[in-house]
């Protein structure tokens, strides 16, 4: 370590206590000590996420000849993406699927976030525990269980054929669009649920009596004043549920059928069966580039809807 | 005066959405153990008779338990590192200015919300340009990016919640910085560092999309589950070998969280 930051007459200060340079200069600076202890993780993110990342962003310039790449830096990939409607259909397909799963997710998680927020009074956390328990376990076993339920010869239909309420199984339950939505809903929820719940959470009680005594009724204060006040945890949970659905791939290998592939099913097919992994690369930074501009354009949105309501 | 407005009642339309919402999230995944237990080879009402040789058929299988053996191999290390990672960092983030926290602690969190295909995939490119072949460590190596944001959203409250003095005080008497370490820092956040060495373990015991992309021939129990799924012949022993699956991430998750909350709130309650 240099010591050129450093005063002589600091430094022999410090030699004179017996402190190496080093050390006194670790104890000196707060910020450097933190950097420190911050450094291993950094590294390691650093070289399984940043590196990863231009490596994938380099690859998606590139084309694949048979069974090698040619790094020759064409926006070839990229051109066929833009052209082929095949890329742009599952792409849009995969984005409003997303959308509906969120939309559905947080219209079903908000009246729950509102009922733990102002109606639980004991047990809070135990409740808070075991409505975000699945979330924490197996992904691939929560996805399987729909295929349990809505499968052509699982709980829905052969419960329904048991009853006799219908005579043949209902075939659009399993391998839909349908599927893929619900499924997604319900193996997210948790992501939609917390935010909103700390936003509504945070508002402060008094706020609420007020509107009370300035004589609004229960509907027109949940209008009025608890749906905006919880308005950023309604944002915050539409993007921590809508960013990651949009790439998911399993829910649509396992409940969806053919018309139901998302984005994610064919990147995973361009580095598995089909084998083009500078066209995956470039399916990967085109998914990202395209929630990214949604993500913005639903921010704009909202922001215009808040300037509006004033 | 003290009125009692009507959002303090208790409302039953709202307790009966509850209730709904609660039967909604949970029965589909039941299904699993109901149906682990049922005689017939296929998923189907009505439940002909009940057995056990499934589970039976499940521990004969020499491939489950290898799977599971790589299973506990690859949980255990990543939730040693996640969480050795993690008490330094939220450390740092909380005890020390560190330039440019805010987008520091972003980034970490970034794997929450980044679709783990996209880590998945740039890995699995970094790994093939290196010519690092495919195993057990590469998975580890993925899963720690998502186990790390987890470890630091459980530790960080834990060094929000005490108070530095204690640790000042015990340097002051002339214990060095190792030392405060081990015998302060450490018995204070002990409840934070075992509910992320449980929660990371979960859910690296439990992650699928990662090791697909970066496992070699040596499976996950997640990976050897996806293998059997296109055998319908096999979905019976699935549901059994999903069922102990469940069950296991369960209770390693509600301890988790148990013990992670609980301590937290003690110690806000002491000051």
């Amino acid at each position: 370590m240099r010591m050129a930051v450093t005063t002589p007459n600091e430094t022999a200060l410090a030699a004179g206590r017996g402190q190496s340079a080093p050390r006194w200069l670790l104890a000196r600076h707060e910020g450097l000590r933190g950097l420190i202890l911050l450094a291993p993780a950094l590294v390691i993110l650093g070289i399984t996420v940043i590196v990863p990342f231009a490596m994938m962003g380099a690859m998606s310039f590139w084309t694949q000849v048979g069974f090698d790449y040619a790094d020759d830096w064409s926006l070839r990939n990229y051109i066929e993406i833009a052209s082929e409607p095949i890329y742009s259909t599952l792409l849009l397909r995969s984005l409003g699927m997303a959308m509906a799963a969120t939309l559905l997710t947080v219209v079903l998680v908000y009246p729950m976030a509102y009922f733990l927020a102002f109606h639980v009074h004991r047990n809070k956390l135990l409740w808070l525990i075991i409505i975000t328990l699945p979330f924490w376990t197996s992904y691939l076993l929560r996805v399987f269980a729909w295929r349990v339920v809505l499968g052509f010869e699982g709980v829905i239909n052969t419960g329904l054929m048991e009853i006799g309420l219908i005579a043949e199984p209902l075939k659009f339950l399993l391998y839909s669009r349908t599927a893929v939505v619900i499924t997604l809903a319900h193996a997210w929820a948790a992501f939609a649920l917390l935010p909103i719940y700390v936003s509504l959470e945070k508002i402060d009680r008094s706020v609420l009596e007020a509107s009370a005594d300035l004589g609004e009724g229960p509907v027109m204060r949940f209008f009025r004043v608890i749906l905006p006040l919880s308005m950023p945890g309604v944002i915050a949970g539409t993007f921590l549920m809508f960013i990651p659905t949009v790439g998911d791939y399993v829910t649509a290998a396992l409940v969806g059928g053919p018309d139901a592939r998302m984005i994610g099913n064919l990147i995973q097919l361009q580095f598995g069966t089909i084998n083009n992994w500078p066209m995956g690369a470039a399916l990967a930074i085109t998914m990202i580039l395209a929630i990214t501009v949604v993500g913005l354009m639903f921010l704009g949105l909202m922001l215009a809807l808040k300037r509006w309501a004033r | 005066m003290i009125r009692r407005h009507h959002f303090h009642r208790p409302n039953r339309g709202l307790q009966v959405y509850a209730v709904f919402f609660m039967a909604l999230l949970y029965a589909p995944i039941m299904f699993i153990p109901l149906f682990s237990f049922s005689d017939g080879l296929y998923i189907r009402f009505p439940i002909e008779g009940w057995t056990l040789r499934w589970y039976d058929e499940l521990l004969q299988r020499t491939a489950v338990l290898r799977a599971l053996e790589n299973s506990v191999r690859v949980a255990g290390s990543v939730a040693v590192v996640s969480t050795v990672l993690g008490v330094f960092a939220a450390k740092a983030l909380v005890r020390y200015r560190v330039p440019g926290k805010g987008p520091i602690l972003g980034f970490i969190l970034l794997p929450l919300v980044v679709p783990p295909i996209i880590f998945g995939v740039a890995l699995l490119l970094m790994v093939s340009w290196l010519q690092i072949p495919l195993s057990l460590y590469t998975i580890a190596a993925g899963h720690i990016i998502i186990c790390l944001p987890f470890a630091i959203a459980t530790l960080l409250p834990r060094f929000e919640g005490y108070d530095a003095a204690m640790e000042e005080a015990a340097a002051d008497l002339g214990e060095n910085g190792w030392w405060v370490f081990w015998r302060v820092t450490v018995p204070i956040i002990l409840p934070g560092i075992v509910a992320s060495l449980l929660l990371t373990f979960t859910v690296s015991f439990d992650e699928f999309v990662m090791a697909f992309f970066l496992g070699g021939t040596d499976l996950t129990l997640p990976l050897y589950v996806w293998g059997q799924l296109r055998i319908p012949r096999a979905f019976p022993v699935v549901l059994a070998l999903g069922t102990l699956i469940l069950l296991f991430s369960f209770v390693l998750v509600f301890l988790g969280l148990k013990i992670g909350r609980r301590g937290a709130i003690k110690l806000v309650d002491r000051d």
